[in-house]
């Protein structure tokens, strides 16, 4: 059919996070995913997107200054983009180690901190992309996909 | 099994969202370190934890955990509580330390399937 060969996006939106704030949390997330609900994306999807997006938005918030949330959501395919004004990765490879973690006392205070968020990244999304220039930011790029 | 059970079974303090214990419990994960509970609970579980902060609320919302079962009677936090009943999750409180309130759970939820 035409109409699935122009492949429109379904949905296309931005969400800021703000640094530090631990009290608004999980709220990016939480807009995603009652965002791809309405839009009727499958619950395992959902579901994928909802852990992706919260740990993106919870890294934003533990260490950087400023996120933007990109939201793309086209026939079979969702897409997320987190991009942060922060101090960068210096090792993405460390970084991305099980149990890896810089967070500081007052963040594992409140249960953060186990260096486990990034891999839940990876495991959960389809395609997973991460750049960071140290002094600059974070870059992530995620996709899930319907089987 | 449902909620409303669980706590009838183990004298459970509901402290909010008390209109919504007729959810069904479909398992259940212990852990206060909140990625973990991310990566590896489930849909329909109940969460026992001792983190008492509003983020606890973000993760059960997202991940559709039945309820949240808080031990060593930790209380949840103002934030926590007005969090958790606009958001629908209920929180209990139990004085039991973590293993035994999920060994209980685990014994009521394998009994009754
Ligand atoms: N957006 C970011 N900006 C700067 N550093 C980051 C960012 N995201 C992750 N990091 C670094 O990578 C480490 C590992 O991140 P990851 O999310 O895997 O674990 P964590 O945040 O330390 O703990 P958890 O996510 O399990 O609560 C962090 O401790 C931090 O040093
Ligand atoms: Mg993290």
């Amino acid at each position: 059919m035409p109409v699935a060969e122009t492949n429109p996006n379904l949905y296309s939106g931005s969400f800021i996070i703000e640094g530090g704030n631990f009290n608004s949390a999980g709220i990016v997330s939480t807009s995603i995913k009652s965002t791809l609900k309405k839009l009727g994306i499958p619950g395992d999807i959902v579901r994928k997107a909802a852990i992706v997006s919260y740990e993106a938005e919870i890294n934003v918030v533990s260490y950087a200054k400023k996120g933007v949330v990109t939201l793309t959501v086209e026939p079979g395919i969702v897409r997320i983009e987190v991009a942060d004004e922060g101090p960068g990765i210096p090792n993405i490879d460390l970084a991305m180690q099980e149990g890896y973690s810089t967070a500081d006392q007052r963040i594992r205070e409140m249960g953060f901190g186990a260096g486990m968020g990034l891999c839940n990244i990876k495991n959960y999304s389809d395609a997973f992309h991460i750049e960071s220039e140290v002094g600059k930011g974070t870059r992530l790029k995620m996709t899930i996909t319907t089987p | 099994m449902k909620i409303e059970e669980i706590v009838q079974a183990l004298g459970l303090d509901v402290k909010c969202a008390k209109d919504c214990l007729d959810r069904e419990v479909t398992g259940g994960y212990t852990g206060d370190l909140l990625s973990d509970v991310m990566g590896n609970s489930k849909a329909g579980y109940i969460w026992i934890t001792r983190q008492v902060h509003q983020n606890i609320v973000a993760v059960a919302s997202l991940k559709e955990h039945s309820a949240i079962i808080l031990i060593n009677s930790s209380q949840p936090t103002a934030e926590t509580m007005e969090k958790a009943e606009a958001e629908k999750i209920p929180i209990m409180v139990s004085d039991l330390p973590a293993f035994e309130i999920s060994g209980k759970i685990y014994n009521l939820l394998t009994a009754k399937s």
